[in-house]
């Protein structure tokens, strides 16, 4: 080190390497304070039991892994059970519909007309806050609300059907919005991916004979895999997160009986005394959750990302040969 | 592809269509959803802040969670000059300004910034201060078994001042005999019934006689079977008839670190079971949409379990037919609803006001409490101008024994109930964990009500809720 800046030093170089510093700087000052901070004081105020009691404070003091212990100990799994449950439900349609849609609308010889502006309105549940939409539902579907009596007055149900008392009624409303906000986003990711691959091979597809859903399934579905696999984990990472709709639906509930309590609603349920212990325990597993499921996805996009390269070589040397 | 491709479209036109049809539905229904919230709504908007014109001048802040007492001190403080356009300052005679901040009571919202600012209190210039902050019932002693709230007697508020109000308004909000704080409302609970489904299920609307035919758990209970049988629901929902269980439990809530489920409870839990399943309630939650239109014109549920301010606030405002026509006889169930004691007396929230510890002006708060909650005049004319019971002991009998009478109630003289009714009320089994019990009490049950979950389910329920919200309780013992 000291030989190299003696190096330059005697070269009369400048050095522009610290402006790049400089310039990154900002960033850094961000992500510590906003990020790298509060992250480790959370897992730190893990192993305290650090709460209020009315007005009073309790704690900080060391428990160890206590908090740890109790957070297994209750329904953890459960809410773990219902995140995953209720983005299966909004995740399934949302691929389904989006992939359905960019095929569609990436497609030559369909030509769409107006396609900006259906691109536009499915991306528009979106811009809407989640929690006005998850009002709008919760009125739309309540006990006696208009969806209950369009249902009546069509000769569907003799007496309104209870949306937010059952439990698959619930489930299904939230996976409903939250498909509803989403597929639009997943969708123009799809299209993008999708006008990436080379149109000649869609017309040599074409030559050789094959149909729309041929082509779909074999030339299109394999090329936007990349794309398709980074959408299911970014969907995965925010269904994990998932809190405002249902928080939102079920009045912080969770209701009925906690089925559609996300692991996030259960985290709110302790800062109700100021929790900061077990809410920092809770914080830190969804940590360690997420931080397995990004490695296992960096790890099957970069070997994808190899072998589409080695098979790429592959064709080279052929071509060359 | 094209043709199928045209009947998509038609399909997703359509769709579309029923989802517009269904939002412009909601926007009509919205307003009866919001009813509950629409005191707190307005509110918040107040809450804006706006700097004092004097920069000199004395500072008085005051939080509450709703424009209640707002329009109270505005409309009967003798000291008022004049109230800011947008309501959120108040100037005094003597040049105090009085700066209002409501920060609405959903999700503990209130609580959790007036605990922040309370802790903040020492370190804050003085006019930032809190002076006066108001609380509610069911958590009153976490504030008053605390060092933030000041003992009024240190304000200078004599025994003598006090004299004329009921002892339960007193007690609420003393610790160890030292009470710290003081409120201008009674809130003794009556059973408000339709009048026009009394004469059909019972042959009669007159209040001593439908007293007489629900004056216990088992009358009440015959009574709701005739309204069934008549097409009637007898109570709305699950947490209507809470509150007279409640009140007259037989210990407070938490025994140390135990909480104990008291057998009245359990009773609320037989009863409203019973009454679910023979479709004696319509399923409803308190301030929820159903049970806010079952109170109006279109309702058919027998009566409500209300309290002073539910009845001439809450059920008059969900009773008319326009909510925003006049309140007189022809707007919907206006005059179409009577009082009477029901099986057991209780009472239902109440605000009192609190002086913060470290106020700075001592002397205003100390006027302000005894002009707004002592004065016998002041609390007469608040009872006469908006049917409020205030809390002076020979001042609403004086109106009890008066021909004062409510349009809204048929011309029935409701104080005389109240003035009845409040003299019953004993808080000695108030503590600080009323709020949050009484709330995941009845969160856990409606899954068991709503057939979702079982007894004991329901008990595991609640066990888990409470022990998250309050780490320092360690096991909960059901009767």
């Amino acid at each position: 080190m000291g030989d190299k800046q003696g190096r330059t030093a005697g070269h009369r170089t400048v050095s522009y390497a610290k402006y790049g510093y400089l310039f990154i700087l900002p960033f850094f000052i961000a992500f510590a304070v906003f990020q790298l901070i509060p992250l480790c004081s959370t897992i730190y105020y893990s192993f305290f039991e650090y709460y209020r009691s009315g007005l009073k404070v309790i704690g900080p003091s060391f428990v160890g892994l206590d908090n740890y212990k109790t957070l297994f100990t209750t329904d953890l799994g459960k809410y773990m059970g219902n995140t995953l449950i209720m983005w299966i439900i909004g995740f399934v349609p949302q691929i389904v519909v989006s992939l359905l849609l960019a095929a569609w609308f990436t497609d030559v010889r369909l030509r769409i007309k107006g396609k900006q502006f259906f691109k536009v309105v499915i991306y528009m549940p979106n811009l809407i806050m989640a929690s006005a939409f998850a009002m709008l539902f919760f009125a739309l579907f309540s006990d006696n609300g208009p969806v209950n009596s369009v249902l009546m007055a069509m000769g569907l149900r003799s007496e309104p059907f209870r949306f937010l008392s059952s439990v698959w009624g619930s489930r299904g409303l939230v996976g409903l919005m939250n498909f509803l906000m989403w597929f639009g986003n997943t969708t123009i990711l799809l299209m993008a991916a999708v006008m990436g691959i080379s149109p000649s091979l869609f017309e040599a597809a074409e030559i050789d004979g094959a149909g729309p859903v041929q082509i779909f399934f074999r030339v299109t579905l394999p090329l936007i895999r990349p794309i398709l696999v980074y959408v299911l984990i970014t969907s995965m990472i925010g269904g994990l997160q998932m809190f405002d709709v249902p928080q939102i639906l079920t009045n912080g509930e969770g209701s009925p009986s906690r089925t559609t309590m996300t692991m996030i609603m259960y985290l709110n349920k302790h800062l109700f005394s100021k929790n900061y212990g077990m809410a920092g325990a809770v914080s830190v597993v969804l940590f360690i959750l997420c931080a397995v499921l990004c490695v296992v996805i960096y790890f099957a996009l970069n070997s994808d990302n190899t072998g589409r390269q080695t098979r790429r070589h592959a064709r080279k040397r052929g071509a060359v040969k | 592809m094209k043709k199928n491709l045209k009947s998509l479209l038609a399909i997703l036109m359509a769709a579309a269509m029923i989802f517009a049809l269904a939002a412009c539905g909601s926007s009509s229904a919205e307003p009866a959803a919001s009813a509950a919230d629409s005191a707190a709504a307005p509110a918040e908007a107040s809450a804006a802040e706006e700097a004092p014109a004097d920069a000199n001048a004395k500072v008085l802040n005051i939080w509450c969670w709703n424009d209640e007492f707002q329009s109270r001190f505005n409309d009967y403080y003798p000291e008022v000059k004049e109230v800011a356009a947008d309501k959120s300052t108040t100037t005094l005679n003597d040049g105090t300004i009085v700066k209002w901040t409501i920060n609405p009571n959903d999700d503990n919202n209130y609580q959790n910034k007036l605990d922040e600012a309370l802790l903040k209190q020492d370190s804050v210039a003085d006019n930032e201060k809190i002076d006066i902050f108001l609380i509610e019932a069911d958590y009153a002693l976490k504030y008053v078994d605390s060092d933030y709230t000041m003992p009024i007697a240190d304000l200078g508020i004599t025994d003598a001042d006090l004299a004329d109000q009921y002892q339960y308004t007193k007690d609420i909000v003393s610790v160890g005999g030292v009470q710290k704080g003081t409120t201008w409302q009674a809130t003794p609970g009556l059973f408000a019934y339709r009048r026009s489904i009394a004469k059909d299920v019972l042959g009669t609307d007159d209040p001593d006689q439908v007293q007489e035919a629900l004056s216990d758990w088992s009358k009440f209970n015959d009574v709701a079977e005739k309204a069934a049988e008549k097409g009637y629901f007898m109570l709305s929902g699950y947490d209507d008839a809470y509150r007279t269980f409640s009140n007259n439990v037989s210990a407070p809530w938490v025994d140390g670190t135990t909480v104990k489920v008291d057998p009245n409870l359990m009773t609320w839990v037989e009863q409203t079971k019973e009454f679910t399943d023979k479709g004696y309630n319509n399923k409803s939650s308190l301030w929820d949409a159903t049970w806010a239109a079952d109170q109006g014109p279109e309702g058919k549920v027998f009566g409500f379990f209300y309290s002073t301010w539910g009845i001439n606030f809450t059920l008059l405002g969900n009773s008319k037919a326009d909510p925003d026509g006049p309140d007189e006889v022809g707007n919907g169930a206006f005059g179409d609803y009577a009082v009477c004691y029901g099986p057991e007396s209780y009472y239902w929230g109440g605000t009192w006001i609190c002086a913060a510890t470290g106020t700075d002006d001592p002397e205003t708060v100390k006027d302000i409490m005894l002009k707004l909650t002592c004065d016998k005049d002041i609390m007469k004319k608040i009872t006469e101008d908006t049917q409020d019971f205030t809390n002076t002991i020979s001042g609403m009998n004086e109106i009890a024994s008066s021909d004062f009478k409510s349009d809204f109630l048929g011309g029935q003289n409701h104080i005389a109930l109240f003035a009845e009714s409040a003299s019953k009320i004993d808080m000695s089994n108030a503590g600080p964990y009323d709020q949050g019990c009484n709330e995941e009490m009845q969160a856990a049950f409606k899954d068991y009500f709503n057939g979702n979950a079982t007894m004991d389910e329901a008990k595991a329920a609640f066990e888990t809720a409470i022990k998250e919200k309050y780490p320092e309780l360690t096991e909960v013992v059901w009767p």
